[in-house]
């Protein structure tokens, strides 16, 4: 029995817990050690786990050993992999930036980013719909007290606005399991897609009602347009590290929505096929207005980050909502693209914010950083990145999501909304560039440089732009078989259905 | 022969030899950079001979193949034309950088960047496949916005380098599109693919669009009108750079782009129309704009432009011929105006100043600047013998053949002799105003030569200007023809590099331009009191200004939206939720299922007006904080009992001291909550409210109702069968909690382990108003902690732990469980805070109950892995029956481990809270401080 598909949740929780105990809670040097060195190993781990979905294998993990559809279930395939090596990258980035002391401005952050990456990898990893309402609860539960970490009026208001959505979502999220679970019978989300086939008129109805609304608590998770207005001001108060990690929560809400759209409202789903797709494709679109107002008039550079997010939450999903092979596989290379490159955005916001005196990461004219050229180096390559400049990732990306919307009456819509967006954010990025770099007075006071490891964290985000666009030949082919994968599992659910071990 | 990859490659390693070149002599760093063009340039002429014989190379590497992306490279004549260009004039430009930058300047930066701008140009010319050459297109974009921004102290260069970009950037992502249709058309992103299908691309629907967005690239590009208003700023740039990438190279790319794609996209009416007519704005905007600029790079910037607009024009007319005269100007232009640039550089070097109002004279102080400088700019002005006017006679001849625009086909000779006028004229004004015309006037510098290397670079560039113009066949007939033949994709037509065609009309048309630029400059006081009518328009400003507008108008729109309110942000998606479910709504016609209704008793009827009561008391008086907060524990007591009616003992015994403890919490919440209440909402609001939450209600309503009468049939039957044989108790849903879906709760109690620890870090660090008197002003009791309350509490506290081991052991048989068994221990231990004070506590209890959390959440995890030893997934339970003498037969079960573990988490998490908050209340107080 091999156990390793279940280290992404249960390790965090180790983590987590054991820091929380006398040896380790006085400590903040044995946290940072123990925390990066546990969150290497989950990197670690996760390669593994693609290592094995990437050959073909689909890990299935029957809780409790109970048979699907009873138990829950744990499913490694080549999605949720690449989903979990992703936050893995993430935690371990955004520890090692808070560990030169952002760590320290309060109670449990180590404790607190573990549970969280339980959160994500558990909502990534789980088969189960009800399961994914609690690893939802987890990362949110976590994130609400992140969110506060470091103390401030504002972080606090922020976080209110963030709590009572979410609180509301989840509220949403238990209506919808109970009208679905009502017509389904089954929480096991490969037999979902197996019962959607067999339902009667007014279940189909029912089922359609319970779809949309889980439809839009992702939409609420992801941020699509109406629901994120909140997004800006929350990420743009939350402390770096954190925020880091961030990056990737807009994400689990698309991860949903790919995961149910193509396993239960899939192609054999009948009257519910592609349930709430033509929603998703228009309101992608007015994210992506909304998205490049926000990056023209954004104040901060935190907030352009934010706003970015934002943009690539609409390309996403934009891609999404065409809903072919190739723009749901665009999709994924250009998720793993986003959420590394906005990570270190936010990071880089932060460095910022840190070495100018008052002027915070406001884009005004300011003191000079005490380390520009450094900081300037990353924030090019970041831009170059985000805007989707050649010839890094972000390029590669947006090419592949624009080439794959090919019918006319879809791409006369997406593809001048995808590239003015890009025009905003070269226009954006580079008055914010210009303004922070070039029109600063003072000399850099190197005293007030910042620590060596938050450089090496946003290295470590940063690497991917370029890693990402030399090897996307191999990724692209990792992604085309995860849509592949995918819609083999829609063709034949019980092939991800577990099996417990013989007694 | 190497490879063709190695040409951008060693100019791109070239980039880092540079950067790494800091540490030794200028001189030294420049033969450095130098180095690796100067390879990548010996690979193209050791591919020239065969290239000249009309071979072309094409060599490629997979680099995407699922969407077509190749990394690609192609050498044909026109490439090769090209490249040659780019690295002999490039590396002219590094010899003369050497001299140009001053000590202060960071010379291995500026190389680095001019070698990555060289790589990217020769991308963008030996691209074979055409993402690959947007990708290089836009690389160029960065880069020459890196070098105009070079001296980014200084305002005016980073205005015009973001402007540069800006324009660039849009023109780029237009052409982007105009690509990814291409290849929709084609199949294929390939030039050998593409312009092999120019007919499919002519006769596709999508023609039209392909083209404009090609054309807007290479437009902006060019800086062809409208959009050339950026090229002038971009003179903001160090002179090597302007000499370079702003007259000799990248704003070639443009052009190098409309000939590359001719044989795809040339050949309609509308191609002849948007370029020829473009070209011609271009040629006669920037003819007659170049004469009144002071500056003398102004001057050769709108010159420039003019240049680029003639070369437009002439691939514009659709016309083989043209096509070829178009190849011969790129050259000439390219020589005749690099060296220009680097004479300008030289001025300006050795006199600190670039305003022809000032610099006059200078040819007594240095000659033999001077006399290159008159060789090039007589050269511009297509004076015989020199290479401009080779390629001028071809232009004049052209427009004279086309008869496109029928009887009116006469406009475009005389349109394109007025522009070789003013041609002449500013070639003039250059040549008078700067070297005669008296003395200097003010000079920051007493001019003289300059350096001797650094006139080498001009030299080179003027000997082939003449060279050139002398005996064109014998220097340039051969790669002329080669480019043409490979830019035309066939045969060239007949054509005449003499220097003398006899009489006829186009030396007619150079002889009028000759005399009226003479006539032109004689008159220019008149020309500029007239000029000086019209107001200044700074590009630059307006450029800025519509920026601003711009980013004012989205924070206007964006800020309106999103303007910071949570309820409005409840309201987007409250609304959205109804939204999305009101259309399937709609469509479900039997809202009521088979189901039979259960008859309706005495009992239910009391509880359910009791439970609308209290919800309307709750919503009535919820600035009332107090009665809100009873009513709404009425609504948790009903529902409590609706659990107990419908046979759910276990969620009702679970709701009933999850509300103990709830309502507990609040009431300590309510402590530190502004006794004032915020002003009632606007009656707009109730309005808006009200419809919201009827409509959200309704919903929710008809959906229960549905769902409720409708039959089920599901999974639970399994949990029901199995509940005793598989997991050992007779309680299902114990069972289903600790053992089918174990790995729920234990997601759940870390849930309520993390509350703990986030609202113990809020609270933490909270200073809190503490009031000490209610809101008429009557002081709280003193008594804190009443005598009857602690004694019965004290009393009550081994009892309430023996009744939670109960309901804790028996469990999993029957109603009860870890979760009920660990609410009702943190109730008892709370009610010692209450009745006792947290002092009290503090003596005698040693909990930390963060530690209990942990061990807590510990120890289910540990059970859960327990099975990994037996070789069974996480969670697998265990159990089996044991026989004690004394106390009989008994169960034991690994699930009551992992409830264990659910009942110290439970404990931990709510008194770490409310132990805490608790706390928050009682230490501020002065009495108890003491």
């Amino acid at each position: 029995m091999n156990h390793l598909i279940t280290l992404p949740i249960i390790l965090p929780l180790l983590l987590a817990t054991l820091q929380l105990l006398p040896v380790f809670e006085k400590s903040i040097e044995r946290q940072r050690v123990i925390s990066l060195v546990g969150s290497l190993t989950l990197v670690i781990v996760s390669v593994a786990l693609l290592m094995s979905a990437s050959a073909g294998n689909v890990t299935l993990y029957a809780l409790g050993n109970w048979d699907a559809p009873f138990g829950i279930q744990l499913v490694g395939d080549r999605l949720s992999s690449l989903m979990v090596l992703l936050t893995s990258l993430l935690l371990l980035s955004a520890n090692l930036y808070a560990s030169a002391g952002d760590d320290n401005q309060g109670r449990y952050f180590y404790p607190l980013m573990m549970f969280q990456a339980m959160g994500i990898n558990g909502a990534f990893l789980t088969g189960d719909i009800f399961n994914l309402f609690v690893f939802f609860e987890i990362l949110l539960i976590a994130s609400y007290s992140l969110l506060i970490h470091g103390g401030g009026k504002h972080k606090t208001s922020a976080a209110v606005h963030y709590v009572f959505l979410n609180l509301v979502g989840s509220a949403i999220f238990l209506f919808a399991l109970g009208i679905i679970y009502g017509t389904l019978g089954t929480l096991n989300m490969a037999d979902m897609a197996l019962r959607v086939r067999e339902l009667n008129e007014s279940e189909i109805q029912l089922t359609k009602i319970g779809g949309m609304m889980l439809l839009s608590v992702f939409a609420l998770k992801a941020a699509l347009l109406p629901l994120q207005f909140w997004l800006p001001r929350t990420y743009a108060s939350a402390p770096g590290p954190v925020v880091a990690l961030f990056a990737i929560m807009t994400k689990v809400g698309i991860y949903s929505i790919i995961r149910v759209q193509n396993l239960i409202f899939g192609d054999s789903a009948g009257a519910l096929t592609d349930l709430g797709q033509d929603w998703i494709w228009v309101l992608a679109l007015g994210t992506l207005v909304m998205a490049t107002l926000g990056v023209i008039s954004a104040p901060s550079v935190k907030r352009l980050a934010a706003h970015l997010v934002i943009l690539s939450v609409g390309t996403l999903l934009v891609a999404v909502g065409f809903g072919s092979a190739n723009s749901l596989s665009a999709a994924l290379y250009y998720a793993v693209h986003s959420t590394l490159a906005g990570a270190a955005f936010f990071l880089i916001g932060d460095i910022i914010a840190e070495q100018r005196e008052r002027s915070f990461d406001r884009i005004v004219a300011g003191r000079s950083l005490a380390q520009p050229m450094s900081i300037g180096i990353l924030f090019f390559i970041a831009a170059l990145t985000l805007i989707g400049m050649p010839p890094l990732s972000g390029f590669i990306g947006k090419f592949l999501i624009m080439k794959s919307i090919d019918s006319s009456s879809a791409l006369v819509w997406a593809w001048p909304l995808l590239l003015i967006g890009s025009l905003a954010a070269l226009v954006a990025f580079s008055r914010a560039g210009s303004t922070l770099f070039w029109r600063s007075n003072g000399k850099p006071d190197s005293s007030k440089a910042s620590a060596t490891r938050k450089f090496i964290a946003v290295g470590i985000l940063l690497s991917a732009a370029p890693l990402m666009s030399l090897f996307a030949g191999p990724i692209t082919q990792y992604t085309d078989a995860t849509v592949e994968q995918l819609q083999a599992f829609e063709h034949d659910p019980t092939q991800i259905m577990a099996k417990g071990v013989q007694q | 022969m190497l490879n063709l990859f190695w040409i951008p490659l060693l100019t791109l390693i070239g980039v880092f030899v540079s950067l790494s070149a800091n540490r030794v002599s200028r001189t030294a760093c420049a033969y450095a950079t130098a180095a690796l063009p100067a390879a990548a340039l010996a690979i193209v002429i050791s591919y020239a001979p065969s290239v000249l014989d009309g071979e072309h190379f094409v060599e490629q590497f997979e680099w995407i193949p699922a969407v077509g992306l190749e990394l690609a490279f192609r050498l044909d004549g026109f490439a090769l034309l090209f490249a040659l260009l780019i690295l002999g004039i490039g590396l002219l430009v590094i010899l003369y950088a050497r001299y140009y930058l001053s000590e202060q300047d960071n010379m291995p930066r500026f190389y680095a960047m001019l070698i990555l701008f060289m790589t990217a140009m020769l991308g963008i010319v030996l691209s074979e496949n055409l993402i690959q050459l947007w990708l290089f297109w836009e690389l160029t974009s960065i880069s020459s916005f890196l070098l105009i921004s070079f001296w980014n102290h200084k305002s005016e260069a980073r205005k015009g380098a973001r402007m540069a970009l800006t324009i660039t950037g849009m023109g780029g992502l237009a052409l982007f599109a105009g690509i990814l249709l291409i290849g929709q058309v084609v199949g294929s992103f390939n030039l050998t693919d593409v312009l092999a299908q120019g007919d499919l691309i002519r006769g596709s629907e999508l023609y039209p669009y392909i083209l404009v967005l090609v054309l807007l690239g290479a437009f902006t590009k060019s800086a062809q009108f409208p959009f050339h208003f950026w090229l002038p700023h971009a003179m903001a740039a160090p002179t090597p750079v302007s000499a370079y990438l702003h007259s000799a190279t990248m704003v070639k790319a443009g052009i190098f782009l409309m000939a590359r794609l001719y044989p795809a996209l040339a050949g309609t009416d509308m191609w002849f129309l948007i370029v020829t007519l473009t070209g011609l704005a271009t040629l006669l905007v920037g003819a007659y704009m170049a004469l009144f600029k002071h500056d003398l790079k102004g001057l050769l910037a709108y010159s420039t432009i003019s240049h680029l607009g003639l070369i437009t024009l002439l691939l514009g007319l659709n016309s083989k011929l043209a096509a070829v005269a178009a190849t011969f100007h790129i050259i000439n232009h390219a020589t005749f105006k690099a060296s220009l640039f680097m004479a300008a550089g030289i001025i300006d070097h050795e006199t600190g100043s670039r305003d022809m109002r000032k610099l006059n004279g200078l040819w007594r102080y240095m000659p033999h600047t001077a006399m290159l400088a008159m060789v090039a700019a007589l050269a511009m002005a297509g004076v015989p013998l020199l290479n401009g006017f080779l390629s001028k006679e071809m232009f004049f001849a052209e427009t004279l053949q086309q008869g496109s625009l029928g009887a009116l086909s006469w406009i475009l000779p005389v349109l394109a002799t007025v522009a070789g006028i003013f041609s002449v004229a500013y070639s003039l004004r250059f040549i008078h105003d700067v070297f005669f015309n008296g003395e200097p006037i003010n000079l920051p510098k007493t001019p003289h030569e300059p350096p001797r290397y650094m006139k080498i670079p001009v030299e080179i560039l003027v000997a082939l200007c003449f060279v050139v113009g002398i005996a064109p066949g014998l220097v340039v007939a051969e790669i002329l023809h080669s480019a043409a033949t490979s830019l035309l994709q066939g045969e060239t037509p007949y054509y005449s590099l003499a220097i003398w065609h006899g009489f006829n009309f186009p030396l007619l048309m150079s002889f009028i331009a000759l005399l009226g630029g003479i006539v032109v400059y004689a008159t220019r006081k008149q020309l500029f009191e007239f000029q000086a009518q019209f107001p200044e328009r700074d590009a630059k400003a307006i450029f800025d200004q519509n920026i601003k507008r711009i980013v004012d108008a989205a924070t206007r729109i964006y800020g309106t939206l999103e303007n910071g309110s949570l309820q409005r942000y409840t309201m987007l998606f409250i609304l959205s939720v109804a939204l999305f479910t009101t259309v399937p709504m709609t469509k479900l016609i039997n809202l009521e299922g088979a189901r039979p209704l259960l008859p309706v008793d005495g009992i239910s009827i009391v509880a359910t007006i009791i439970l609308v009561v209290s919800t309307l008391v709750t919503l009535i008086w919820h600035r009332k904080r107090m009665i809100a907060l009873i009513a709404v524990s009425v609504v948790g007591l009903i529902v409590s009992l609706i659990f107990a009616r419908f046979s759910a003992p276990d969620l009702a015994l679970t709701q009933l001291s999850v509300e103990v403890v709830t309502v507990i919490l609040l009431m300590l919440a309510l402590f530190f909550l502004p006794q004032v209440t915020a002003k009632a909402a606007s009656p707009s609001s109730v309005v808006r409210d009200l419809g919201l939450a009827t409509l959200i209600g309704g919903v929710m309503a008809t959906i229960s109702y549905a769902m409720m009468t409708h039959p089920q049939t599901s999974i639970a039957d399994f949990f029901i069968a199995n509940s005793k044989t598989g997991g050992g108790g007779t309680n299902v849903v114990n069972v289903i909690l600790v053992d089918f879906r174990g790995f729920d709760t234990f997601g759940e109690i870390t849930v309520l382990g993390i509350a703990g620890l986030g609202i113990y870090k809020l609270i933490a660090r909270m200073k809190l108003f503490m009031p000490s008197a209610d809101l008429n002003g009557i002081p709280w009791s003193n008594d804190h902690h009443p005598m009857m309350l602690a004694t019965v509490s004290r009393a009550l506290l081994p009892l309430a732990l023996l009744v939670s081991a109960y309901i804790f052991l028996r469990g999993h048989n029957l109603p009860g469980g870890g979760f009920i068994a660990g609410l009702v221990t943190a109730v008892a231990l709370i009610l010692q805070y209450i009745a006792n004070g947290v002092d009290f506590m503090r003596e005698r209890s040693k909990l930390n109950y963060q530690w209990l959390i942990s061990v807590g959440l510990i120890i289910a995890g540990a059970t859960g892995m327990g099975s990994w030893l037996f070789g069974y997934p996480f969670l697998s339970s265990w159990f089996d029956y044991f026989y004690l003498p004394g106390i009989g037969k008994f169960e034991l079960a690994s699930a009551m481990l992992f409830d264990l573990g659910v009942y110290l988490t439970v404990i931990g998490s709510t008194l770490l809270i409310l132990g805490n908050l608790g706390a928050l209340t009682t230490h501020a107080r002065p009495e108890e401080s003491k």
